[in-house]
């Protein structure tokens, strides 16, 4: 096998705790589910696993932003670790994923179990939601009253509407699409029927984006093993890493990102698209973040499945996103309407489509799926396939 | 207003005195580096151009225009009543600059795209924390 090293890794096994709103659960018990879940699912044992990581590893909860940490699992699972990473780097998303990726293909380590545990619910529930840069305490943020990513995606999306024309109505589109396809998965935590006009009339959060536009804090936990294709087994039905983009180009700053016009999306995609032969065309299904609504039409631009400027017209109406469209899109509900679980959420789906466990929102046949995470100066992307 | 709680106030450091403090005057400065003499923000101890170590402050004109910016609908901050307005402003001496500030002194409905607008300053404290409004 040649080409790029992350071709030598799989997705071996995936796993999810209960998730949905306010669950009343530990953190660390919904940690231990999903992480079993995920070890049985590769059809290994604890002592099999001998590489670990999770992001964010840092102290304190953050408002149930942060799970167990790396050494925390270690010494509760007695695994022997020929390689760790507890990340810190605030911009990681699904970085630990190319780094357990990276951890594999350099035979540092066989299996590699990365987790990722979200009780924002829960601990929103407890007071008043947490204004996640309101604490930063960033001189550059708080003194202009700036508390939230939302401002900021705000601020891509007045520039997507003044300079393309892209209208409240097409970006619906992203939370209407999501939503429908929640409807067919029983995980999602908002799966009633959505209206544009339910869109429309819901209150405005930071213009233009609104209620529907901003993901639902959620309870879950993630987990994958990460594994070089060299210890599957036949009776495996693993997903092949194809290629994986990482990088962030320009700043790493949200409030002082030069050109809306850009995100680190199109470096990182730039970057994907150079790390194999197949291209946008290939894709079956794809799962992109819609954190906010606004970066799910820039990542579409982004990883050229429509030219720059064009993404509101090729989301509305939904034809082109339907499980049997063009480019099924978001097929779980997205953050928007299945839950926030940063990233995780969409290679868990992904993982589902590509080994065709998907229930009544399978896309048939699907064989090749993309999954891209992260808004403004934040990128990775991941294209998954079920062909060895 | 009395009951209001007050806006956060920065914390002034050497690097960043001149950009919080330069309102006193009534002027907005901005860091440029003292070799290539380019503009840049926020303050840093380097050029982000050439890389340079030595860094001072200049005047600008305060003039600018609004690169992107969100009527803010909710509150996140204590002192910022809703709607208040967010705004990224690219300044005219150079504009590949962008400070991140409110606008102020126009109904948020009336905030444009593109809108020409020129620093003014508000007293919080020790310091004037540079915002704008539309150029009159
Ligand atoms: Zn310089």
């Amino acid at each position: 096998m040649t080409g790029v090293p992350e071709r030598q890794v799989i997705i071996s096994g995936v796993g999810r705790s209960a998730v949905g709103r306010r669950l009343g659960r530990e953190s660390l018990d919904l940690t231990l589910d999903a992480c079993l879940a995920a070890i049985a699912d590769a059809g290994l044992a604890p002592s099999d696993i001998d590489g670990l990581t999770t992001w964010p590893d840092i102290k304190g909860e953050l408002g149930g932003f942060v799970g167990p940490s790396v050494a925390q699992m270690q010494q509760l699972l007695r695994l022997d670790l020929s390689w760790h990473l507890g990340a810190v780097d605030g911009g990681n998303v699904l970085g630990v994923l190319a780094e357990a990726a990276l951890a594999v293909s350099a035979r540092l380590a066989r299996h590699v179990l990365v987790y990722r545990t979200l009780t924002e619910a829960s601990a929103h529930g407890a007071r008043k939601p947490r204004a996640v840069l309101a604490n930063s305490g960033d001189p550059w943020l708080v003194t202009y009253g700036v508390g939230s990513t939302v401002q900021f995606a705000a601020m891509w999306a007045q520039h997507h509407f003044h300079t393309y024309g892209t209208t409240r109505e097409q970006l619906a589109w992203v939370a209407l699409n999501g939503r429908r396809h929640a409807a067919l998965n029983p995980d999602a935590i908002f799966a009633e029927p959505l209206t544009i006009d339910d869109y429309l009339r819901a209150r405005m959060i930071s213009e233009p984006l609104g209620l529907f536009d901003c993901d639902i804090p959620s309870d879950g936990a993630h987990a994958l093993v990460v594994s070089h294709r060299d210890f599957r087994r036949d009776t495996d039905a693993p997903v092949f890493l194809e290629a994986m983009g990482v990088a962030r180009p320009r700043t790493s700053s949200w409030a002082f990102w030069p050109d809306l016009d850009e995100m680190a999306a199109d470096g990182c995609a730039e970057q994907l698209w150079s790390r194999t032969t197949l291209g946008p065309s290939d894709v079956d299904v794809a799962g992109l973040y819609d954190g906010f609504s606004i970066f799910t039409l820039l990542w579409l631009e982004a990883l050229g499945f429509c030219g720059r400027g064009e993404s509101g017209a090729f989301v509305e109406g939904g034809e082109r996103t339907g499980l049997t469209g063009i480019l099924p899109l978001n097929t779980s509900g997205g953050q928007l309407s299945e839950g926030r679980y940063v990233g995780f959420g969409f290679v868990h789906e992904m993982c589902q489509q590509l080994r065709h466990r998907a229930g009544g929102r399978q896309v048939v046949g699907a064989e090749v799926g993309l999954v891209a995470v992260g808004g403004g100066p934040l990128a990775q992307a991941f294209l998954l396939t079920n062909r060895s | 207003m009395g009951a209001e709680p007050a806006r956060p106030v920065p914390v002034v450091d050497d690097l960043t005195r001149e950009f919080w403090t330069g309102g006193e005057r009534g002027e907005l400065r901005i860091t440029a580096c003292a070799e290539c003499g380019r503009l840049f923000h926020p303050p840093g101890p380097i050029c982000p151009s050439c890389h340079c170590r030595r860094i001072t402050y200049v005047v600008v004109s305060g003039s600018g225009t609004v690169d992107s910016f969100t009527v803010v609908r909710r509150p996140w901050i204590d002192g910022y009543e809703t709607p208040y307005v967010v705004a990224r402003v690219r300044l005219r001496d150079q504009p590949d600059v962008v400070l991140l500030s409110n606008i102020v002194g126009v109904d948020p409905e009336e905030v444009r795209m593109g809108m020409d607008v020129e620093a003014v300053f508000e007293t919080r404290a020790q310091v004037q924390v540079p915002v704008f409004r539309p150029t009159r």
